[in-house]
């Protein structure tokens, strides 16, 4: 039976060839993962073990920049990391050197005044040369290192964005107002953060101890320990020397470097289990592909297999050459599929670092289990999708190898495989109508339940809703293509259960296409919605880092002509009536002008007297009305009574509690400022945009957005994770577009008759051609189509789950976007049809006619 | 039926006198038409320049043993198959030389044919297949002449069954039907009986035949079998590519005694 099953994949090779490239895409998916995650995990850890390779003990003060120092370093054991503390662990017998590094936030503005790079990654440090005036961690590659207040140091990729060079004027900032200093240096590091896209700007040791910290201290003691003194040793000494021991972190540098490899392994595993999950669906798109083929390449070879059973050969034996088969294709189409994915893995990574995506260098790494994953997902899914038909296969009665073979064998009935489908899609269609309408959290279970369900009895129903769902686009194939279309339409119902199988393949991935894009259109919708309703103020101002604006900000944009009212919004956490509560520190004067405030009783005058606004929801459960006086606790230990003077409707700009500004500032010496709001006189424009960002003193880390700025970011995120799901599911779309072009292929061989007869009564190539074409485009339309609807179905019932936690969140449909897809699925179609519709046009028709 | 379907004993045609319609005229025409196969060793010449005329309103039958060259040449003269040297005209319209897109429609509106193997669309009904070679056209039916043909093929209660539930002989009426709905200039049948029961096949055979007699088509016929070749006006005898014989008027007797001198002279040769 073996030679039998390898005869019969020498001799089906171009059936098979579509299979075989299907199960190879899917482990190439499989493969290509593992190796660039493997290989970009295995960079970083060598970047790290760079970058650590001198630190023995480190020393963190974990608040030294933090913007809540001055309280978080009041009471016992607190202390800072100075020259005195550098000077005790340089002392140290094991000690042979010891470094004190200063760490915080500094922003670089390009030439245009704008923040290079990203808030988050922009660090500033100080230059410490050792005795040769060299710092080892930050190598000069032109220029030299910053010696005066007014001198800096930039990363090599830093300046090169910014156009700047050596002599430059550059804007800088950091917690304060924006400076300028001169460009002296500029270094290289194999520092992971700047070698993964931050910046890093560097001064001398006292300017940078000034700028981000106190003159005279550090955030990290970097030490590194004398030969024969162990990483442990050197921590407990170094632990019995520190100021503020509950608040220091000291760690060996090994403990440094696990914990850090740790994290980046949480972080490419994270990566890995996406990238398989994507790499699944395209194998799972496979199995109906795999499956189909090994179908029809029974349905064909219905005589041959009759006739091995009629000359003795045992239905296990059947079944058995037909999983051999399989098992064959599998093994060959998963071993290039692995050569292919470790290209993929390869060439991924050459992409992303012409893209200068920041990564750190590090050879190709093919991991055993990658091939040992690859090899045995390929062989398995092959073998498993194949199993059905093998199974039909051995019941093939011996008599059909006596029969002409010139009738199609009689389809099976639908009708059991209709009632499941029913039963199973109306049983998941509830589950998620009940998960929906329970519109919190606790509908996800269902919901989530139901959809599967809803899919699965979905798919079982295909060749049931093939025949309506094509025939109502049989008047228009009719109309614009005649016969050709006709003869299409009916064709594409032939064989329901192949249509089904083929077009379930692009179901599946439209239906997460469709389902991910009406997620984002909602999702954005609601987020404009509440940016737009919310926010009756034309700018936002705030800072790149998230610290707390500089309140005098807000006098000084209030100077610039134009501006019609500016507020400072404030959020502070007070005992006010009984409880902790977070409340909103707002401008009296300005709040009608920057906030959209409805009020249901009361107004925001109230504010200038010093009462407060409580939010409906807050003073129903409460029992609070207008007049209700309520106790306040102050942060700086007095107490008062406050008297609400208006309720208001919920606002996603404000806390539940609402008070002038004036009264939060008296109370509290340091509030978080979340943003600047600012209303123009005569709305927003560029020149206005400009002069409040000149009032701010230029300084790139404070951001001036308009609503419209605020609106996009929103959207660039969304459609930034759109375009990565897409990219991920375009792999089981292609998966899908071989399973189309397998299909068409394959009915072409069997209509060969039919279409050379076709051909003699006078149907020319073009219109054989068109005949295919169509039946491809039907056959498409009808699985992107259904894929559609399910997915709008699937987020119409995830939304509803999210709604507890996204007020206003509403199904949008994307009709556009929508219509794109079935579009493409049409096109799909048409270049899923081009080699089986040339095949069928050059069939010879004499040879096709041909009886036997 | 106006006529009782003839039993395969009795011979069917006894009139020597050239049917009605028959003009004298050639509906199709081939001239010194060769067809060569291959090169070098492995040559094979199908047809030896053969010249023969089919006359309008004429039914022929081309009989021979096999790899005698009959299929060749009603593929060649039908435009399915290309020619080495000669011609070979439909309706005074020359094939030699004509490009595919050319011979399709000329095929579409001139030639109708009949299949030994039916070749009707399983997806379409019976009346669908018979107008299929208009639809392709683009052109509508002749109703009062598709009723008649429907009529003479005795298919009227059956036009919206599908040929799954046709049994064979009514299969083969719906492709006569077909071949004979847009009125071409001629007919090739490719032993239209071949895979009919013999009651069948004479039913088929004769309606071919009144096709010719009442409805002044061209019939052209390949086949092998003389009670089948009995029923045309002439048959057209081919051995190793070429025409040795013709008789008109033939009986089943006849054929069958030219046949056996073939195979005679094919033994002792």
């Amino acid at each position: 039976m073996y030679r039998t099953a390898l005869r019969n994949v020498l001799a089906h090779k171009g059936r098979l060839l579509m299979t075989a490239l299907a199960v190879l895409l899917g482990t190439a998916f499989v493969a290509g993962t593992m190796v660039f995650s493997d290989t970009l995990g295995e960079a970083m850890k060598n970047s790290l073990s760079k970058s650590y390779s001198d630190i023995s003990v480190l020393v963190t003060d974990p608040v030294a920049d933090s913007p809540f120092r001055a309280k978080d370093r009041s009471g016992p054991n607190r202390g800072k990391l100075t020259d005195d503390t550098v000077a005790k662990i340089a002392a140290l017998p094991g000690t042979e050197r010891a470094r004190g590094n200063v760490s915080g936030f500094v922003g670089v503005a390009d030439r245009k005044g704008d923040l290079i790079g990203q808030g988050w990654s922009s660090r500033g440090g100080n230059f410490a040369p050792d005795a040769s005036g060299k710092d080892p961690r930050y190598p000069m590659a032109e220029g030299r290192g910053p010696q005066a207040e007014r001198e800096i140091a930039l990363d090599r990729r830093t300046a090169d964005k910014g156009g700047y060079h050596l002599g430059d004027t550059v804007r800088i900032a950091s917690d304060g107002p924006a400076t300028e200093r001169t460009l002296v240096g500029v270094f290289t590091t194999d520092d992971p953060e700047v070698e993964s896209g931050g910046t890093l700007t560097l001064f001398d040791r006292a300017t940078a101890q000034k700028l981000l910290l106190a003159p005279g201290q550090y955030s990290t003691v970097a030490v590194t320990a004398k030969p024969g003194t162990s990483q442990d040793e050197l921590l407990q000494k170094i632990t019995a020397v520190l100021p503020g021991k509950d608040q220091m972190q000291a760690e060996t540098g090994q403990e440094l470097t696990d914990r850090q490899t740790r994290m980046i392994a949480d972080g490419t595993t994270g990566m890995k289990t996406a990238l398989l999950a994507f790499a699944g669906i395209s194998l799972f798109v496979g199995i109906f592909i795999i499956a189909n083929t090994f179908t029809m390449l029974v349905a064909q070879r219905t005589r041959e297999l009759a006739l091995l059973r009629a000359v003795g050969a045992g239905r296990g034996q059947v079944t058995r050459s037909v999983l051999i088969e399989a098992l064959l294709i599998g093994v060959i189409a998963s071993a290039a599929g692995l050569a292919t994915g470790i290209g993929i893995g390869a060439g991924m990574r050459a992409v992303l670092d012409a893209l200068d995506a920041g990564l750190p260098a590090g050879p190709l790494v093919v991991a055993p289990a990658t091939v040992v994953v690859s090899l045995v997902v390929g062989v398995v899914v092959t073998t498993l999708s194949a199993l059905l038909p093998a199974v039909r296969a051995s019941r093939i009665a011996p008599v059909a190898a006596m029969s002409s073979g010139d009738q199609p064998a009689a389809q099976k009935s639908l009708i059991v495989r209709n009632i499941i489908g029913g039963l199973i899609a109306a049983g998941g269609l509830g589950l998620v109508a009940l998960g929906a309408a329970s519109g919190n959290s606790s509908g996800r279970v269902p919901v989530a339940a139901g959809a599967g369900l809803a899919l699965i009895g979905i798919f079982i129903l295909l060749p049931l809703l093939s025949r309506p769902v094509i025939a109502l686009v049989g008047p228009l194939l009719r109309a614009s293509a005649g016969t050709a279309g006709r003869l299409a339409q009916q064709n594409a119902v032939r064989n329901p259960r192949r249509t089904a199988a083929t077009a379930a393949a692009l179901t599946i991935g439209l239906s997460l296409v469709s389902s991910l894009t009406v997620l984002g259109a909602s999702v954005g919708d609601a987020v404009d919605r509440s940016v737009t309703s919310s926010m009756t103020a034309d700018y936002s101002i705030k800072t790149a880092n998230g610290i707390s604006p500089d309140p005098k900000l807000a006098t000084a944009v209030a100077k610039v002509p134009g501006v019609a009212a500016v507020s400072p919004m404030s959020d502070v956490y007070w005992k006010l009536g009984g409880s902790q509560r977070a409340i909103s520190g707002v401008d009296a004067a300005a709040v009608d002008k920057v906030v959209a405030l409805t009020l249901d009783s009361g107004s925001t005058a109230a504010l200038g007297q010093g009462q407060v606004l409580v939010q409906a929801e807050t003073a129903k459960s409460n029992n609070w009305a207008v007049g209700s006086v309520l106790p306040v606790e102050y942060p700086d230990g007095s107490t008062a009574q406050v008297t609400v003077g208006g309720v208001f409707k919920k606002n996603e700009l404000l806390s539940p509690v609402v008070m002038a500004n004036t009264e939060v500032f008296k109370h509290s010496e340091d509030p978080y400022v979340t943003q600047i709001l600012v209303k123009a006189a005569d709305g927003p424009n560029d020149g206005l945009r400009k002069a409040i960002k000149d009032a701010t003193g230029s300084n790139p880390v404070i951001d001036v957005k308009t609503k419209q700025d605020i609106r996009d970011e929103f959207s660039k995120i969304i459609t930034f994770m759109l375009n990565l799901m897409y990219g991920l599911l375009a792999m089981s779309v292609l998966v899908a577009v071989l399973g189309v072009v397998n299909t068409l292929a394959m009915s072409v061989f069997e209509r060969k008759r039919e279409i050379g007869m076709l051909r003699a009564i006078g149907l020319d190539r073009r219109g054989v051609k068109r005949m295919v074409r169509l039946e491809s485009v039907v056959i498409s339309m009808f699985g992107a189509v259904i894929g559609v609807l399910l997915g709008c179905f699937l987020a119409w019932a995830v939304n509803g789950t999210l709604e507890s936690s996204l007020p206003g969140l509403t199904t949008v449909l994307p009709y556009g976007k929508l219509l794109v897809f079935l579009a493409l699925a049409g096109l799909v179609g048409m270049v899923a049809a081009i080699w089986p519709a040339r095949r069928a046009a050059r069939l010879d028709i004499l040879g096709a006619i041909k009886t036997d | 039926m106006d006529e009782p379907v003839p039993s395969r004993q009795e011979s069917p045609v006894t009139t020597t006198t050239a049917p009605a319609a028959r003009t004298g005229q050639a509906a199709a025409r081939a001239t010194g038409l060769s067809k060569v196969y291959g090169e070098g060793e492995t040559r094979v010449v199908a047809l030896d320049g053969v010249s023969v005329a089919f006359g309008q309103g004429e039914f022929t039958a081309i009989m021979g043993p096999s790899g005698s060259g009959k299929s060749t040449l009603m593929h060649c003269m039908a435009g399915l198959d290309t020619v080495s040297s000669g011609s070979a005209t439909i309706g005074g319209t020359e094939l030699v030389g004509l490009r595919d897109k050319q011979l399709t429609k000329l095929r579409r509106d001139k030639i109708g044919f009949i299949f030994q193997a039916f070749n009707l669309l399983p997806t379409l009904t019976a009346l669908e297949n018979i107008t299929l070679p208009m639809d392709i056209a683009g052109t509508k039916a002749d109703r009062q002449w598709l009723d008649r043909v429907v009529d003479t093929v005795g298919l009227s209660g059956r036009l919206s069954h599908r040929p799954s539930q046709l049994s064979g002989g009514q299969q083969q009426r719906v492709a006569c039907a077909r071949a004979l709905a847009s009125k071409p200039e001629i007919i090739f049948a490719d032993e239209p009986t071949g895979n009919l029961d013999s009651r069948s096949g004479a039913e088929i055979l004769s309606f071919l035949r009144n096709s010719v007699r009442e409805l002044g088509q061209t019939v052209v016929m390949v086949t092998h079998d003389p009670v089948a070749a009995s029923y045309a006006d002439r048959v057209v005898f081919l051995a190793d590519g070429r025409i040795v014989d013709e008789l008109t008027a033939p009986t089943a007797d006849s054929v069958l005694d030219r046949m056996r001198r073939f195979d005679a002279k094919g033994r002792t040769s």
